[in-house]
């Protein structure tokens, strides 16, 4: 079986972003970036189907500037065979993603993709669902759980009520949730090894896609700051408290 | 200009989002609603205010097979709209894949017919977006949004659902409970990993109780194995909207901030003065939970705080 991953690098989930003063965006410049949480889980899952013997090759695809190829290495290094990165500086919609990806997966044929349920810069969690619609392939999003067996998957999803498994006939794509798997931090010589794997950079312009935005960003601004309250000095007081509270509630 | 709204259901009953989303979509014109369920679940989405007809369809609830449904009415339609949920997640990306339309998603407020307003970084942003394109995949956080009245008797019309997925559903694992839904709840107590245990977790599901309150936890705890995964409360978690959020043993990780940014009041109860959730709290209690919560419950119900 052939996996491929779609890995996306944003500003790493520990920094507290800034919001620029001129509503243009977040900051991005000087800031810590890194391969998005959910995307890697997406990677341990494909290195753990090739450990287990059920995926001979996994190719792992990012679409950024230049510097994304640091979240490539970092899947290579953490197992995946060959990275490909679709080279742009745009800001991209998750529908034009989905479009590229589309072609990746006309020319390579995998017979599963794995992506990370939504990037933490837009929250949008959208693409795996996009590229599921455009390759006319079943999706099973946010799976916590992987099972290969007889050509088809076993898949858990986490889902409001709960948990759900379905079947998936391949190929087929899955997108990630947190508690599919612990990613792993690929040791140094598995990152300097990394380096020597192929790594392809192509254009964005060259798939022949549509690039061009069908939302225009108006403004991003930080939420209505929160300030600190009261503190109360007894659970007596607390309760009186929220007894009022709840009178106010049930009056409106 | 005309909205179709996908109903959301649970277990094949209507759940309360589905009055919220109305209640949203109906800002931007007249509304039908779809819902992929019984016809018990359709008779009780008629009475919702603002719905000029339901559609019902007997048909599964996987992605595949409920965008073939919704893309043979989406031709009459210039907005798609759903919750903001595990449903409609799944659903509408690929939607709007499918009708080649760039989505706009978890929507908190509505500025105009093409222009909405979403948050971006976890909550730590909010962007708003002008979506001139000729119609509209959307979807909203239903905590966002005050429900619809009821009373209405919107008529109702069945229609065929066209194929089958190729995926195929085996098994639900639903958690049993009689709590109210976390999304929609007027009132939330949530725990965090301070609670220690799932025997703490009891502790707060009293105090809960007490108050007829939706239980959450935060992602640690969840992890941690003291509450399930459908209680976990933040960025990758549900995010909520109540009236009051008591938060008890929670420090306030950037993540779970993010799903209470919709709280109107939020009350912490917390060994540690400086966590980041006693900083945004308007009421806070400062002490060992496993003291304070068990008092509190005992005097909110000596106060005969009955809901």
């Amino acid at each position: 079986m052939k996996i491929l991953v779609a890995v996306k690098r944003v500003v790493d989930h520990n920094v507290r972003i800034r919001v620029r003063p001129d509503g243009s965006g977040v900051e991005t410049n000087g800031v810590r970036m890194s391969m998005n949480p959910f995307c890697k889980h997406a990677v341990e899952a494909a290195v753990q189907l090739a450990e287990a013997g059920q995926a001979s090759e996994i190719v792992v695809v990012s679409i950024g500037p230049k510097a994304a190829n640091d979240v490539i290495l970092t899947a290579l290094a953490m197992g995946a065979h060959r990275g490909l990165l679709i080279e742009t500086d745009d800001n991209l919609e998750t529908l034009a993603i989905a479009k590229l990806l589309a072609r990746v997966v006309a020319e390579e044929q995998p017979d599963l993709v794995l992506l990370g349920k939504q990037a933490v810069d837009d929250d949008s969690n959208h693409v795996g669902q996009m590229l599921a619609a455009l390759t006319d392939r079943p999706q099973a999003t946010f799976a916590s759980a992987i099972k290969l067996s007889g050509g088809a998957l076993e898949v858990t999803r986490e889902v409001d009520y709960g948990r759900e498994t379905l079947a998936l006939p391949l190929p087929a794509i899955v997108t990630a949730d947190l508690r599919l798997n612990n990613p792993r931090n690929a040791a140094l010589p598995m990152v300097m090894k990394a380096r020597a794997k192929p790594l392809a950079l192509r254009p964005a312009a060259e798939f022949g896609v549509d690039l061009a935005p069908r939302l225009r960003i108006e403004n991003i601004s930080p939420p209505p700051e929160r300030v600190a309250g009261q503190i109360v000095g007894s659970v007596a007081d607390l309760a009186a408290r929220i007894a009022a509270e709840i009178d106010a509630m049930e009056a409106s | 200009m005309a909205v179709l709204v996908l109903a959301e259901l649970d277990n094949g009953i209507l759940s309360p989002a589905t009055a919220r989303i109305v209640a949203a979509a109906a800002q931007l014109g007249p509304v039908d609603l779809l819902v992929p369920g019984p016809h018990a679940a359709a008779e009780a989405a008629a009475g919702i205010a603002g719905i000029a007809k339901v559609m019902v369809s007997d048909t599964d609830l996987l992605a595949e097979s409920l965008v073939a449904l919704v893309s043979t009415l989406a031709v009459r339609y210039r907005y798609l709209v759903s919750s903001a949920s595990t449903l409609g997640k799944d659903v509408m990306p690929r939607l709007a894949g499918t009708l080649d339309i760039q989505p706009v998603t978890d929507i908190v407020a509505i500025e105009g017919e093409n222009r909405f307003t979403r948050p971006i970084y976890a909550g730590n942003a909010l962007e708003t977006v002008i979506d001139n394109q000729a119609r509209h995949v959307l979807t909203f956080r239903a905590s966002a949004f005050r429900p619809a009245a009821s009373g209405n008797a919107a008529p109702i019309e069945t229609i065929d659902s066209p194929t089958a997925s190729a995926a195929r559903f085996i098994a639900a694992h639903r958690s049993e409970s009689d709590v109210p839904d976390l999304a929609t709840a007027q009132i939330v107590v949530g725990g965090g990993v301070a609670v220690g245990s799932t025997e703490g977790f009891q502790l707060i599901e009293k105090l809960g109780k007490t108050l007829g309150a939706a239980i959450g936890a935060t992602r640690a705890a969840v992890d941690a194995g003291f509450a399930p995964n459908d209680w976990q409360i933040g960025q990758t978690g549900k995010i909520i909207a109540p009236d009051l959020y008591i938060a008890i043993g929670i420090s306030g990780a950037l993540q779970h901030l993010a799903g209470i940014q919709g709280a109107r009041k939020i009350i912490a109860i917390n060994a540690d003065a400086e966590a980041p959730l006693v900083k945004i709290a308007d009421l806070a209690l400062i002490g060992d939970l496993f003291e304070i919560v068990p008092q509190l419950t005992a005097e909110l119900e000596r106060l005969g705080v009955k809901r």
